[in-house]
């Protein structure tokens, strides 16, 4: 994963948002508090308009994540900023990423998500979309994608345990996870992104 | 959707900017990142001791702006509709405000703005800053559990920056001011309930529908549900379906004191808040609990919601006092 790669995948996945931003929100207003979608495109609007011309997939990344984590607000910034700046820092200083750089960085990109949202998997979050995906991720990017979103589709039966569709308690039962499924679109923009170019 | 805005983009902006003119005497606008301060700490001098420092997501107003000025807020950081506001905002807040014994960031228990917040506390500590952080949670419609996101920050948010903020304002060091905080959520619990949503400006639609007759028993200031939707009711009966819950919570007993906050939502008229209040009063009278402060008006309200809640304060006379203390800001005024 080069450089342009890494930039595609973020104005694909920036487009991707912008395409589902009233679907993330409408999923959003059912369990929570009805902004991630504009949150989301508001965010990724400002990490395409301050993304540096030129720079390493993770000087892209850190860019996306200092933007994300100064743009966004609820807890979709904090968590997917916290993503993009681990990713970077596992990246840092190589000008073009094997597949198992890339596995590292998304790795220590879920870990950083563990840390600062103190979740786990089946708490009916993020997670339950990215761990899936990085166990798929030896078969490829485009089986992490497709991981992903059958993850995300799970979210549906789960009960969620952090955040605010928590206070719903069994009330949440039968709504996707908004936050899993903008998962499920950025592993589908990084998969789109590595598939074009390689 | 009717709303008196331009863009749904610009509400929260051009709403802080009619806000700090129209207070001019009390707040100053910071505009990138946007935050809103005392506008007598640059001339005074000498800040006080502790810088008290809030904020959230907008809609619950006038939580938190109204209430910066003397004998309360330092600063306040406004984040979008229902958003928490980002590291940034929280780092120039503190940057603008801080005294010699540092800042106390007091914190609604969301998980957005825990996270915010503890992201601005370390950025502020790696700058070498003095910040500590209270987190409050008041609303015991949450079962209070490490399962869930634990219990949300609600109308005791005001009555913890007034008494917190009294504090600081007599000189207290951030140990102590933290501690007078603490003292506060130790004491105080809420509960509300709602008639109808809200409806966030960039949502266009309301975030949930309630028929004629129900109400949403235990909602947040979000729009979050609570513990049932119920029946429609007198208000009498309302009330007794949220006093009930805070008296059993805090274990109320004969003989003891109280401040009592009935709030509005921000869509129910003052007309119907007293009536809330009468009973509210006359409840705990009756249970030989004394009321002795009243506060009613719409104090953290949910955009256009129509509903209310009832806060509770088991009051310590150190407590009644640092409420007594003079306190100037745009939303609360008095012992001036």
């Amino acid at each position: 994963m080069n450089s342009a790669q890494t930039r595609q995948f973020l104005q694909l996945y920036a487009g991707s948002i912008h395409a589902h931003a009233q679907q993330l929100t409408d999923l959003d207003a059912a369990i929570g508090d009805a902004d991630h979608g504009s949150n989301m495109e508001r965010g990724m609007t400002a990490v395409l308009a301050a993304l540096p011309e030129r720079g390493t997939p993770a000087e892209l990344l850190k860019s996306a994540a200092m933007t994300l984590i100064s743009k966004v607000g609820g807890a979709s910034g904090p968590l997917y900023g916290t993503a993009f700046l681990r990713a970077a820092t596992s990246a840092a200083g190589k000008e073009d990423l094997t597949p198992q750089d890339v596995a590292q960085a998304l790795q220590a990109g879920y870990q950083g998500l563990i840390e600062r949202g103190r979740a786990q998997p089946g708490d009916k979050t993020m997670l339950d979309a990215w761990e899936p995906a990085l166990h798929a991720l030896p078969q490829g990017v485009a089986a992490a994608a497709q991981a992903a979103r059958t993850g995300a589709e799970a979210t549906r039966t789960m009960l969620a345990r952090k955040g605010r569709a928590s206070y719903l308690g069994e009330r949440s039962i039968g709504h996707l996870d908004p936050g899993s499924v903008s998962s499920a679109l950025l592993f589908e923009a990084l998969a789109q992104a590595l598939e074009h170019n390689t | 959707m009717k709303k008196i805005m331009n863009a749904a983009a610009d509400i929260v902006r051009e709403s802080c900017e009619g806000f700090a003119v129209a207070h001019a005497d009390l707040v100053k606008l910071n505009h990138d990142p946007l935050f809103l301060y005392r506008a007598d700490l640059a001339t005074q001098g000498e800040r006080p001791k502790v810088a008290l420092i809030s904020g959230g997501g907008s809609g619950h107003e006038p939580l938190h702006a109204g209430y910066i000025g003397r004998g309360m807020l330092s600063a306040a950081c406004p984040g979008e509709v229902f958003t928490s506001p980002v590291p940034e905002q929280m780092l120039g807040a503190i940057k603008a405000t801080a005294g010699q014994g540092g800042a106390l960031l007091v914190v609604k228990n969301y998980t957005g703005d825990v996270m915010n917040f503890e992201l601005a506390a370390e950025l502020a500590a790696a700058e070498g800053l003095e910040v500590q952080s209270v987190v409050i949670g008041d609303d015991v419609a949450v079962q209070d559990s490490t399962w869930t996101a634990g219990r949300r920050g609600v109308g005791g948010t005001v009555l913890l920056e007034k008494i917190a903020g009294a504090a600081a304002e007599q000189g207290a060091s951030l140990a102590e001011v933290k501690q007078v905080a603490e003292g506060v959520m130790a004491g105080v619990r809420s509960m509300g309930l709602a008639l109808s949503g809200a409806t966030v400006p960039a949502a266009g639609k309301p975030n949930f529908t309630l028929t004629e007759n129900e109400i949403e028993l235990g909602v947040g200031i979000h729009g979050e549900p609570g513990r049932e939707r119920a029946q429609m009711r007198v208000a009498d009966q309302l009330i007794d379906a949220l006093l009930g819950p805070i008296v059993a919570d805090l274990a109320l007993k004969r003989g003891e004191e109280v401040i009592a906050l009935t709030n509005g939502m921000g869509g129910t008229p003052l007309l119907e808040l007293y009536v809330a209040h009468r009973h509210l009063c006359r409840q705990l009278e009756g249970q030989g609990v004394r009321v002795a402060r009243h506060l009613v008006g719409n104090y953290v309200t949910s955009l256009d919601m129509q509903g209310m809640s009832v806060t509770l304060l088991r009051a310590s006379s150190e407590q009644l006092r640092l409420w007594d203390a003079p306190v100037v800001t745009p939303a609360l005024r008095w012992g001036l």
